[in-house]
């Protein structure tokens, strides 16, 4: 690899385009959290439920439908999809050891990622996003509308989440249910429906985060698994608890994977996601909580 | 996984008895600790190591415990007699390709094993088996090929080596659990492949390495398939039989006290340093054999052959086999075998069913059929195979136990 000669204007094309991928990151991470939170499990089909649901988009635009007529189309979709696979796979094991449920899930994602071959084929589709590629000039650094856009989004989205969690009644809801299922059912709250709640905001979460990244990379049945990955690393890094954590988890992951694989040679593109996991590594030694969670002080 | 989740349950139960209980600890505390069992570990009827021992044991039930401790064991033998009769005698009736591919049942059964000590005795979860599997293959691939070590001498070796690094990462397992474990794991298991491909000098880089093929040796005249069959085979059963001495053994009630608490665990005296490093080097000891047995089998070895989906995929096969229980794991090895190779026989059986029409050429459909094949199985069997065998033999053995 060669070195290039180091300018502050490429450094800030650097640091946003880290952002915007960490927002991608965050969303799905985002989706990873909600999930644990109720169910206290990790749902290694998330990626998978997001590329079907961005499949659904590709579909759609493809049947002549603008981007922004799909959008809420799709995120009602992604929404009953995921109320559906709770209520359907979920719901019956769930007094079953974690594990079982885990490794439901990912039999989900096998399943999901066989059909999405099966109706769409394997091969790359372009996906044409709703950002134009252009750049504009932001403090004299050259950015991409796309990337504010999908930056941009993704932070109305939290944005939005966080209003609802906070002040909405259902969201409290949700809350109660994840923080105290008993205490919750008996204080009239139905826990079984909010976990359902629970898995469709999720998979609106996945269904945003997919179709904001298929435009950049290229979609097909398996373009979240690696974004997966990284979101389970944003999640841990933030604590798997905290929602605020999974954002500022995913955006520092997406700046320092982005920067490290640009500047350290050595590190290049092969060794970037080794190099984030092991820094992740350190940083749980050194905090076994991650960065907002709390380790959970046992009673004997 | 999902300890904060017994953690709570166990601290509401803790909140509404706290202020009667604290002379009478026993029955109560063994509820809370079967819970917690529970969920940590899976097995639905998790024993509860340190609530089976009551703090005051008249001598009568100590009588009875031993007798039922005996006939328990005698089972298990049984059990385990059984499966060494069948292995023997299956060649017999076999094909050279079906030997071999019960062959890599075997390989598959030794690494469920080891994971079983692992995730189902001490209830810490790995991702990062198969990477535990590529350094057991690299092993016997760079000492056979660039050292000249003859084939079958390498296995231990492999399991050496593989067995240090797991006792490398056991040490800063100790300070996480649950999920927050499994990235680690899971970071390791995804670093392999790509330090494979970096380290070209000792490893081959992407191309790998080609080993000799496997051949009998001791002047045993047989093909090399089934060269491979008994090779494995009989490590399997005697690694079996070593994982089966160490749970039933001090060891392995250590282990499952540190499952079902951790503090309880420690305040009874087990040192968790020594044991939960233990468990890690002694599952990594077992991949890496299994990983070794694959290397030999296949006779290369490339970054490709250990892929990242191979360490959940052994996973997959401990759920099926059921944790914590070693009967099971042999359903979970074969399983794991024959979903992975031969759901293609699954969707041609599929498309025979009315108002079914699968092609099972299309891309796509072996994946569909392994996912809900086992989306079925934990629906019909949250426990795994070992959870019903359990299920089915709890009339007989309780008999038995009540003597």
């Amino acid at each position: 690899m060669t070195v290039l000669a180091f300018t502050w204007t490429e450094f800030f094309q650097q640091v946003a385009a880290g952002v915007r991928d960490g927002g991608i990151y965050a969303g799905l991470a985002l989706a990873l959290v909600l999930i644990y939170r109720s169910t206290r499990v990790i749902n290694f089909a998330q990626g998978e439920m997001a590329t079907f649901t961005t499949f659904v988009a590709w579909s759609l635009m493809n049947h002549g439908l603008s981007f922004w007529a799909a959008f809420p189309l799709v995120l009602l979709i992604a929404f009953a999809g995921g109320i559906a696979i709770e209520r359907v796979v979920i719901r019956p094991v769930e007094s079953a050891p974690v594990l079982t449920i885990v490794i439901l899930t990912l039999g989900l994602a096998l399943l999901l990622n066989g059909l999405m071959s099966v109706i769409w084929g394997g091969e790359e589709k372009q996906f044409k996003g709703p950002f134009s590629t252009r750049t504009i000039d932001v403090g004299g650094v050259p950015i991409s509308i796309q990337d504010i856009g999908i930056v941009s989004v993704l932070v109305g989205l939290v944005v939005v989440l966080g209003l609802f969690f906070r002040y909405t009644k259902l969201g409290l809801g949700l809350r109660a249910a994840a923080l105290n299922p008993a205490s919750s059912r008996l204080a009239g709250v139905r826990v079984g429906w909010m976990l359902a709640l629970g898995w469709g905001l999720a998979a609106v979460l996945g269904a945003v985060a997919g179709m904001m990244v298929a435009p950049i990379v290229f979609l097909d049945p398996n373009m979240m698994q690696t974004i997966l990955l990284y979101a389970f690393a944003a999640a841990v890094l933030g604590g798997l608890d905290s929602p605020v954590g999974a954002v500022v988890g995913g955006i520092l992951l997406g700046l320092t994977i982005d920067l490290l694989g640009r500047y350290v040679s050595w590190i290049g593109s092969t060794l970037k996601l080794p190099v984030a996991l092991g820094l992740i590594l350190v940083f749980l030694l050194v905090r076994p909580g991650g960065l907002f969670g709390r380790v959970a002080a046992r009673r004997v | 996984m999902g300890s904060s989740g017994g953690w709570r349950r166990g601290a509401y139960e803790a909140k509404n008895s706290f202020h009667n209980e604290r002379c009478v600890a026993g029955p109560r505390w063994a509820a809370r600790c079967r819970v917690l069992g529970r969920v940590l570990s899976g097995a639905k009827h998790a024993p509860c190591v340190l609530a089976s021992h009551p703090p005051i044991a008249t001598p009568s039930t100590s009588v009875i415990l031993k007798g039922v401790l005996k006939r328990k064991v005698g089972l298990e033998a049984f059990a385990f007699g059984m499966l060494a009769i069948v292995v023997a005698l299956l060649p017999r009736y076999l094909s050279d390709f079906h030997v071999r591919e019960v062959a890599y049942v075997g390989i598959y059964l030794i690494a469920l094993v080891g994971l079983n000590v692992l995730t189902g005795y001490s209830g810490q979860i790995s991702l990062g088996h198969g990477a535990f599997m590529a350094i057991g293959g690299y092993t016997t691939a760079i000492l056979s090929v660039d050292h000249g070590v003859g084939d079958i001498w390498t296995i231990p070796l492999a399991g050496l080596v593989a067995g240090a690094a797991g006792l490398l990462v056991g040490v800063p397992a100790l300070r996480l659990s649950g999920l927050y474990l499994a990235l680690v794991t899971f970071g390791i298991a995804v670093s392999v492949p790509q330090l494979l491909k970096k380290f070209e000098g000792l490893t081959g880089g992407t191309s790998g390495k080609i080993l000799n093929l496997l051949k009998p040796r001791f002047g045993v005249d047989t093909t090399p398939n089934r060269w491979l069959y008994y090779l494995t085979w009989t490590i399997a059963l005697v690694l079996l039989a070593l994982a089966w001495l160490l749970v039933r053994g001090k060891p392995g009630r250590a282990l499952q006290a540190i499952r079902d608490s951790e503090v309880a665990a420690a305040s009874s005296g087990v040192s968790l340093a020594t044991y939960k490093t233990l468990a890690f080097g002694v599952s990594a000891f077992y991949a890496g054999v299994a990983g070794s047995l694959f290397a030999l089998g296949t006779s290369f070895v490339n970054p490709d052959t250990y892929p990242i989906i191979l360490s959940v995929f052994l996973l997959v096969g401990l759920a099926v086999g059921g944790l914590g229980s070693l009967s099971g794991l042999v359903a979970g090895a074969g399983f794991l075998y024959y979903m992975q190779n031969h759901a293609d026989a699954v969707a041609r059986w599929a498309d025979r069913l009315p108002y079914l029409s699968v092609d099972p050429q299309q891309p796509g459909i072996p994946s569909v059929v392994f996912g809900s094949v086992l989306i079925l199985v934990m629906l019909i069997l949250p426990t795994g195979v070992g959870g019903l065998i359990r299920r089915v033999l709890s009339p007989l053995t309780s008999r038995l136990y009540r003597a």
